[in-house]
């Protein structure tokens, strides 16, 4: 009986490890591509790859990507209406806001999920110059439309950005050669 | 081999698994929010389900009668395990939408019922045919509720929108698959009872 199950448990294990080790590099490349595309997607076109670096800003800990010559994608957290919302935000070397994209959310189907898919509330952060502009949605006094009855997930989002901002301001401020 | 069909037809109609041994729910109301997901989510499990029946009925003999359960749970955690890392590897997009529920099938209901019920007293081949007809039932079943609830919710089939605009809300979320599901069960048990 317990020969029976160790057997059973033993050959398990080795079709599992032998699968993990056969897809291990493509799941890496898998990633790896995922986050190329999204850091090309939020940055003005650049040379080379960019390089990758963690950074503490107000007690939380930011992981960022710098593209020579382009500027800084920054992956930035925080709390939606249905759990966390990571959006990968790109700011140019102006420091103003190039494009954003959702990295992963829970926001409720239809209404807070339009983050991903509503063009009008996007589109505003495409080249919004946080110097210029206050990143914040209107019912906040700022300078953005919230996507329609969903507030909170619109709240979130700029909020998302503006972290961002704030990393972005301190790892220019920080380097005198920039 | 004509003589065996019946147990393909039997899984997709009579063993039904979502309408009529009402197994494996939690996906079922989960993942249709549309019906590529439904769609997905269906083949997911038929895979498990085809390849956990050949080994259980395989191994079935030799297998003790007080660890058969937890053997049966290994081998089918092992199928999860593989498909979740090809997921991840080929198709890292639909890996995402299913995202948790690819792990649970383990618990699928469906899985080990079939293999409790099922391919332990039957041979390989009838055990292999068995799979293909629940998991086509389950991929059919999800699919149907997924293509509902998608016209409904978001006036869309497979993301092909015919209705602008917003479709009614709930039918997206949780309470939503619950009335398409109830209905639909009717409709299904209702025609079979005609039969």
């Amino acid at each position: 009986m317990a020969l029976c199950l160790t057997v059973v448990c033993l050959v398990c294990s080795a079709v599992v490890g032998g699968a993990y080790a056969l897809t291990k590099d493509p799941i890496d490349a898998a990633a790896q591509a995922k986050t190329t595309a999204s850091i090309a997607a939020v940055l003005p076109a650049f040379d080379g790859v960019p390089e990758q670096g963690k950074i503490d800003v107000d007690g939380t800990e930011y992981v960022y990507y710098k593209a020579e010559g382009a500027g800084y994608a920054v992956i930035s957290t925080t709390s939606g209406f249905g759990g966390a919302l990571t959006l990968m935000v790109g700011i140019d070397t102006a420091g103003v806001v190039h494009n954003t994209t959702v990295l992963s959310h829970s926001e409720t189907p239809g209404l807070g999920a339009k983050c991903t898919t509503d063009t009008h509330f996007m589109e505003q952060f495409r080249g919004f110059d946080p110097a210029a502009k206050k990143l914040a949605v209107t019912k906040d006094g700022g300078d953005l439309d919230a996507i329609t009855a969903s507030t909170i997930t619109s709240r979130a989002y700029a909020l998302a950005v503006s972290n961002a901002v704030k990393v972005f301001n301190q790892l220019a401020g920080g380097q005198s050669n920039e | 081999m004509s003589s065996k069909l019946h147990f393909i037809t039997d899984g997709f109609v009579k063993n039904n698994p979502t309408f009529v041994l009402v197994l494996g729910m939690c996906p079922t109301l989960a993942t249709t929010t549309s019906a590529m997901n439904g769609l997905e989510m269906g083949l997911a499990t038929m895979f498990v389900l085809i390849l956990s029946n050949i080994v259980i009925s395989l191994v079935a003999p030799m297998v003790p009668d007080k660890v058969r359960i937890p053997v049966y749970i290994t081998v089918i955690a092992t199928f999860v395990t593989v498909l979740q890392l090809l997921m991840q590897a080929f198709t890292p997009a639909v890996y995402e939408t299913l995202g948790l529920f690819i792990p649970l099938i383990v618990v699928n209901c469906i899985v080990l019922g079939r293999a409790e019920g099922f391919a332990n007293k039957h041979s390989v081949g009838e055990s292999a045919l068995d799979g293909i007809g629940v998991g086509l039932g389950f991929t059919a079943s999800l699919t149907v509720i997924g293509i509902v609830r998608e016209i409904l919710g978001s006036g869309a089939v497979f993301g092909w929108k015919f209705i602008a605009g917003d479709g009614i809300l709930a039918f997206v979320m949780a309470p939503g698959a619950f009335l398409v599901l109830g209905f639909l069960m009717v409709l299904f048990n209702k025609y079979l009872a005609k039969k």
